[in-house]
C-alpha cells in the first residue's frame, strides 16, 4: 500500500494510534455519525505512475491546438524571458505561504515590495497591494473601492469601451453588492465624455471606471475625465494594461484615483485564462479603502532593513464583515512572474515591446486592408490591438485562418473583429496569413 | 491601572465626553488606548457629518486588531482632531489630552445615560 | 538562511539589460502617437543583465521558508507537500500556449481536464455539479452565497438577505456575506466547541438565506449535530454552505454532500495538493447539489450534442459571471494531476492519516500546552497556549521560537476563541519522525519557557531578520522604492 506522498508505514502508524489510544483509524472518526461516513467505492481510475500520467497528458494536450496567436481582449501573447520560470519554481517561493512569519519570508515580502514599486511606477499611482486574481475581479474591488470611499453614494458608472469578460464581472459583483451600475456608451471608438458628463449631471456617483486601451483597441483620451469626476467627489478610475504603460499617458498622468488592470502582459503564459495576476492602485489618500495585502518596508530590533505585510487592520481576517472586500490572498507567485519580468525587461526592454508590438500591428492593420476583405472602423490610435469591419463572413473567416495556423478575428460586436499583434510575429507571419486570405473563395455576406 | 478622569462621562464601549456648551468633545479612555496596544490609525468622520448616539463614526486600529468607535451622542460633527491623522499615538501617549471629535449635541439628555468616572472605574475593574 | 539586504533598484545601472528581443524594423513607430497620449517620463524600473537578476531573486529565494524547507504546521491552511509531476504537467507548452478565447473545437484538451477534474471533485464530496471559476477559497465563498442568493430571488423569496455564520468561522465568512450583500447573524459556540443548536433554533425564520459552517470546524472537532442543524435549516427554507477550508480530513471519508450541505467550496492549494505560491494562485471550485446547478456561474463547461465540450456562456439562470476567462486553469490542471496519481486506492487514506497525525502531536504535547477542549480532533487542534502560565512567555514567543529550530511556525491568535491560540494542522504527508522532531521542540520550548524565559521572549536569533517593528511599519507607511529613497 505505499505511495510516494504518504510516508508512514504499518508500523509507525500502530505507534501512533497507540500513543493516541486507540485501535484503528478507523476510531479517529468515533465523533463523525456513522450515517455520513462514506464507506463506498470512489468512482475514480486506478492511481497512475508517473510515466503513466505523462503520457495521460501528453495525449490530452494534443487535443488542443496551437496556433500563431493574433488575439488580444484581455490576454496577449508577449514573449516571456526563460529566466521567469525559472526562478518562479523555485521551492522556496513556490511552497511557501502567505509571509506570516516575517522573519522566514522575505523572499516572498521583497519581491512583492519590489512589484509594488514597478506598478506604482508604471501607473503613476502611491499604493498598490500584493495583487489581484484577474483583471475582471480587481475592476470589481475597484467598484467596491469607490463605494467605500464615498459612503452615501450609490452608483458607479463604467465605459461600454471596457472588455466584455470585465463588464460583466463587475455586472456580477454590482448585482449582489448592491451598487446601481450604470453604462456609459462609447461614441467614435471612444467613452463618449458628453455622456459622462450628462451622467455625473444626475448625481450620486461613487466613481468611474473607464478603460485605458478599449475593447476596439483604441487608446482613449481623457481630457476632463478627472476634471469631471472630481467635480462630483467621485473616483476616477481606469482599466489599463500595463505593459502598455511604458509608453501611453498614465493614469496618473490623467488624473485617475484608482488603476486596475491585468498583469498578464508583463511574462504570464496564456495558458487557458489563469492564472493570471490583476492589479489595483490608488492614491495615497485612499489607501485605507485598498483591499488585499500590501507589504511595508520597516527595520528589525536589530535595524536591519526588513519588511512585513502592513495596514493589516483593513483586513478581513480583523474587520470580518466590515472589511471593504472579502480577498485573503494574492496571487503572488504571478506578482513574481511580473517582478522578474519588469526587472529582465526594465524601461528600455518594455518600450521595445511596445515598439515591436505597435509596428506588426499596424502592418498587420494596413495588409489586412489592403485585401478588401476588411473596412476601416475608426482612424482612431491604436497600440497593439485593433478593430475591423469584416466584409466576409466572420465564420468562415475564422475558420479559414485556424486552418492556415492563425488564432484571430474573434467578434467584438456583429461583424466587427479583433486582431492583435506582438513582438512575436513577423512580417512572415502577417504576408502568409494575408497570401491565404485572397486565395480564398469567400462565401457571399 | 488605567486612568480615569473626574468630571468626564463615559460610555460602555470606553468613550469619554467632555461637556462644553451644547459641544461634547469625545475621546478614547486610557483603559481602551491601552487595551488595543500601540495605535496605527484612527479613522475619523468628516466635518458636518450626522451621528447617531450608539452608534459607530470611526475607528481606531493597531497593527493586528481594529476596535469600531461609537458615539455616546447624536448631533453634528463640529471638527475633528487632525493631528490624530499623522500621529495616532497621541492618544497613546495620552488618552485623556487627545480628543478624536467635537459633536454639536441634538439631545444633551443623552449625557444622563453615560457613566460617571466612579461607575466606568467599577465597570473595568470587572472586565 | 543568510541575510541578504538588496532589492533589485540597488543593482540597477543605466544601459544594462537582461532581455533578448527580435530586431525588426517597422515602418510605424510609436513617435507616430499622438503627443497627449504618449507618457512624459520613462518608468523608473530597474536595468539589470540577466545574470543580476537571476542571482538576485535566488538570494532572496534563500530567506524563505517553504513546504521544501521543512515542516510547516500552520492551521487551517494545510501545507501539504506539492508534487513535482504537477508542476511538469502545468508547465506543458501544450496546455501554457492555449488562449482563453481560443475557438471550444481548438481547445478540447483544456475543456477535458475542466470536465474530468469538476467530475472527480463531485465524486469526492458528493456534489452534483462544480464550476472551477473561483480563484481561491474567499472568491469561491463569495461565488457560492450569490449561487444561494440567486436560488431564491429565482424563486421569488427576495426577502432572505441574512446569514447566520458561526462565531468560530474564518474571518472570510461574514467578510464574503458582506460582499454578497447579506446581513451577518452570529450562531455561538458550546463549551465543546460545537455550534450551539438551542442558540441556532430561533435564528432560524424566513429571512435566513442559509447559514455558512466549516466542518470540521476552526479548532478541528466534527460538528456532530450537523445533520440535526442541516434539517432545522432546510426546514426554514435555508441552504447550508460548506467551507471546505478544513475538507482535508474528510477525504476519504466524509462527503459534505452527504451530511446536507447544499453548497460548498474547495480550496484546490490546501486539499488538492498545489503549491501555495506565497499566497496564490489557488483555485476555489464551487460544487452545488443537484437542484443549484442552474446557478452556477458562467461560462459554464457543457458537453454539446456534436460530441464536443463547449464553454457556455450567460444562461439567464447564472448567478453570472465571476472570472475573466476559465478559472486558474494551470492550478487546476495541478489539482487534476494529483488526483490521477492518488487514484481510488489511496484518496481513501488522506483524510485519515491527516487526523492521525493531528491527534499524534495533540496527544504527545497535550501535558505541555493547554488543550482547552480534549477530545478526539480532526486535521488540526489548538492549544491555548503554555500550561504553565507562569511565565508571562506568550504564543507569539513560542512561534517565534520555532522559526530557530527550523520549523514554521503553527496559525496563531485564531481562532478568537482562545486568548493564547496555537493552531496546529500537520498533514498527512509529514512522517512520524518529522512529527516526532517537532514534538521533542515544542517540548523543550516549554522547558525553556521556564528556564530561560528571555530566550523565547528575543527569539528569533538565528532567522535572517529577527522581530520587526510592525507598527511603524503602520503608522508611517513605506510602500514602494521611491518611499525609501
Amino acid at each position: 500500500m505505499a505511495f510516494a506522498y504518504f510516508p508512514h508505514t504499518e508500523d509507525d502508524i500502530k505507534q501512533m494510534l497507540d500513543k493516541i489510544g486507540v485501535g484503528s483509524l478507523r476510531d479517529l472518526y468515533s465523533d463523525v455519525p456513522e450515517d455520513v461516513i462514506y464507506d463506498k467505492e470512489y468512482d475514480l481510475p486506478s492511481a497512475l505512475s508517473e510515466e503513466e500520467v505523462r503520457r495521460y497528458f501528453s495525449n490530452v494536450a494534443s487535443m488542443n491546438m496551437q496556433k500563431i496567436c493574433l488575439c488580444g481582449l484581455g490576454a496577449y501573447d508577449h514573449y516571456s524571458p526563460s529566466v521567469i520560470p525559472y526562478i518562479t519554481s523555485r521551492s522556496e517561493f513556490l511552497t511557501a505561504y502567505t509571509p506570516y512569519q516575517p522573519e522566514v519570508s522575505q523572499g516572498t515580502l521583497r519581491y512583492i515590495f519590489e512589484y509594488q514599486s514597478m506598478i506604482t511606477e508604471l501607473t503613476g499611482m502611491d499604493c498598490t497591494n500584493a495583487s489581484m486574481y484577474d483583471g475582471a475581479t480587481a475592476a470589481a474591488e475597484a467598484m467596491m473601492m469607490a463605494m467605500a470611499s464615498t459612503k452615501k453614494k450609490t452608483r458607479v458608472l463604467i465605459s461600454e469601451g471596457l472588455l466584455p469578460q470585465v463588464v460583466e464581472v463587475v455586472k456580477t459583483y454590482a448585482k449582489y453588492n448592491g451598487v446601481q451600475l450604470t453604462s456609459v456608451p462609447c461614441v467614435d471608438g471612444q467613452t463618449s465624455y458628453g455622456a459622462l458628463v450628462a451622467e455625473l449631471a444626475a448625481g450620486d456617483v461613487a466613481g468611474v471606471l473607464v478603460p485605458g486601451i478599449n475593447k476596439y483597441g483604441i487608446i482613449e483620451d481623457h481630457t476632463g475625465f478627472a476634471d469631471a469626476v472630481h467635480a462630483q467627489k467621485g473616483l476616477f478610475m481606469i482599466y489599463s494594461d500595463p505593459s502598455s504603460l511604458a509608453v501611453i499617458r498614465t493614469p496618473g498622468e490623467w488624473g485617475a484615483d484608482v488603476v486596475c488592470g491585468d498583469s498578464q502582459s508583463l511574462g504570464v503564459p496564456l495558458c487557458f485564462g489563469g492564472p493570471y495576476v490583476g492589479f489595483l492602485a490608488c492614491r495615497k489618500e485612499h489607501v485605507r479603502k485598498l483591499p488585499g495585502r500590501i507589504v511595508g518596508a520597516t527595520k528589525d530590533v536589530d535595524g536591519k532593513r526588513a519588511y512585513v505585510l502592513t495596514l493589516q487592520a483593513r483586513e478581513q481576517h480583523i474587520r470580518r464583515e466590515k472589511a471593504t472586500s472579502n480577498i485573503c490572498s494574492n496571487q503572488s507567485l504571478m506578482a513574481l512572474y511580473v517582478t522578474v519580468y519588469l526587472s529582465l525587461m526594465g524601461p528600455k526592454g518594455l518600450r521595445e515591446v511596445n515598439q515591436l508590438s505597435y509596428g506588426a500591428a499596424h502592418y498587420l492593420h494596413d495588409s489586412l486592408l489592403a485585401t478588401g476583405l476588411f473596412e476601416e472602423v475608426s482612424d482612431k490610435p491604436f497600440l497593439k490591438e485593433f478593430t475591423l469591419r469584416a466584409l466576409v463572413p466572420v465564420e468562415q473567416l475564422q475558420k479559414e485562418m485556424l486552418d492556415a495556423g492563425f488564432f484571430g478575428a474573434v467578434e467584438v460586436e456583429p461583424g466587427l473583429v479583433n486582431f492583435c499583434a506582438t513582438e512575436k510575429i513577423s512580417e512572415q507571419d502577417v504576408c502568409q496569413l494575408v497570401g491565404v486570405l485572397k486565395n480564398v473563395n469567400w462565401q457571399i455576406k | 491601572m488605567a486612568k480615569t478622569v473626574e468630571g468626564l462621562y463615559y460610555s460602555e464601549s470606553h468613550e469619554w465626553v467632555k461637556v462644553e456648551g451644547n459641544v461634547a468633545i469625545v475621546g478614547i479612555t486610557d483603559f481602551a488606548q491601552h487595551a488595543m496596544g500601540d495605535l496605527s490609525y484612527v479613522d475619523m468622520p468628516e466635518v458636518d457629518d450626522e451621528i447617531e448616539a450608539g452608534e459607530e463614526f470611526g475607528a481606531v486600529e493597531s497593527v493586528k486588531a481594529a476596535s469600531d468607535l461609537f458615539s455616546p451622542v447624536s448631533g453634528t460633527v463640529v471638527e475633528i482632531n487632525e493631528a490624530l491623522e499623522d500621529a495616532p499615538e497621541l492618544l497613546n501617549e495620552d488618552a485623556f489630552e487627545n480628543w478624536i471629535i467635537k459633536v454639536e449635541m441634538s439631545d444633551p439628555s443623552q449625557l444622563e445615560a453615560l457613566m460617571d468616572a466612579a461607575a466606568y472605574e467599577a465597570m473595568c475593574a470587572n472586565e | 538562511m543568510k541575510y541578504y539586504d538588496k532589492l533589485i533598484f540597488d543593482l540597477s545601472k543605466e544601459g544594462r539589460q537582461g532581455y533578448s528581443l527580435p530586431s525588426r524594423k517597422w515602418n510605424a513607430v510609436l513617435a507616430d502617437l499622438p503627443a497627449g497620449l504618449v507618457r512624459g517620463e520613462e518608468p523608473a524600473l530597474p536595468q539589470v543583465s540577466e545574470l543580476d537578476a537571476v542571482r538576485h531573486y535566488t538570494n532572496l529565494s534563500q530567506m524563505n521558508f517553504g513546504v521544501d524547507s521543512g515542516f510547516y504546521p500552520l492551521g487551517s491552511c494545510t501545507m501539504k507537500y506539492n508534487p513535482k509531476i504537477n508542476e511538469e504537467i502545468a508547465a506543458h507548452p501544450g496546455f501554457a500556449g492555449v488562449h482563453p478565447l481560443q475557438p471550444d473545437a481548438t481547445v478540447q484538451g483544456a475543456l477535458w481536464v475542466y470536465e474530468q477534474l469538476a467530475k472527480s471533485l463531485s465524486e469526492i464530496t458528493g456534489m452534483a455539479e462544480f464550476t472551477l471559476n473561483p480563484f481561491a477559497g474567499a472568491h469561491g465563498e463569495l461565488t457560492g452565497l450569490m449561487i444561494i442568493r440567486q436560488y431564491h430571488m429565482a424563486r421569488g423569496d427576495e426577502k432572505r438577505t441574512r446569514i447566520i455564520v458561526p462565531d468560530s468561522a474564518h474571518g472570510t465568512n461574514p467578510a464574503s456575506a458582506a460582499v454578497c450583500g447579506l446581513e451577518i447573524v452570529q450562531v455561538k459556540s458550546k463549551e465543546n466547541g460545537l455550534v450551539d443548536v438551542e442558540d441556532l433554533k430561533p435564528l432560524l425564520d424566513d429571512t435566513i438565506a442559509g447559514i455558512m459552517m466549516t466542518n470540521p470546524n476552526t479548532l478541528g472537532l466534527f460538528e456532530k449535530d450537523i445533520k440535526e442543524i442541516a434539517a432545522l435549516v432546510h426546514e426554514c427554507g435555508g441552504l447550508l454552505y460548506y467551507d471546505g477550508a478544513n475538507m482535508n480530513p474528510l477525504v476519504g471519508m466524509v462527503r459534505p454532500g452527504d451530511m446536507g450541505f447544499d453548497v460548498l467550496h474547495l480550496n484546490l492549494h490546501k486539499t488538492f495538493s498545489t503549491p501555495h505560491g506565497g499566497g496564490g494562485p489557488g483555485a476555489g471550485p464551487v460544487g452545488v447539489a443537484a437542484h443549484l446547478a442552474p446557478y452556477l456561474p458562467v461560462p459554464k463547461v457543457v458537453r454539446g450534442e456534436d460530441g464536443l465540450l463547449h464553454m457556455v456562456g450567460a444562461d439567464g439562470e447564472a448567478c453570472g459571471r465571476v472570472s475573466g476567462f476559465m478559472g486558474n486553469f494551470g492550478v487546476l490542471l495541478r489539482a487534476f494531476t494529483y488526483i490521477l496519481m492518488l487514484g481510488n486506492e489511496n484518496v481513501k487514506m488522506v483524510g485519515p492519516l491527516a487526523v492521525l497525525g493531528a491527534n499524534y502531536i495533540k496527544e504527545s504535547l497535550k501535558d505541555c500546552f493547554e488543550l482547552p477542549i480534549d477530545s478526539v480532533c480532526k486535521h488540526e487542534f489548538v492549544f491555548d497556549g503554555l500550561k504553565d502560565k507562569s511565565t508571562e512567555v506568550t504564543t507569539l514567543d513560542v512561534a517565534k521560537r520555532l522559526l530557530d529550530y527550523g520549523f514554521h511556525a503553527p496559525t496563531i491568535y485564531f481562532p478568537l476563541l482562545f486568548h493564547q491560540a496555537i493552531m496546529i494542522e500537520p498533514t498527512e504527508t509529514e512522517s512520524k519522525e518529522t512529527l516526532d522532531g517537532f514534538i521533542e521542540i515544542m517540548k523543550h520550548i516549554a522547558a525553556e519557557a521556564i528556564e530561560d524565559p528571555e530566550s523565547l521572549k528575543t527569539a528569533p536569533h538565528t532567522t535572517p531578520v529577527r522581530r520587526l517593528d510592525e507598527t511603524t511599519a503602520a503608522r508611517q507607511p513605506i510602500l514602494k522604492y521611491k518611499d525609501i529613497i
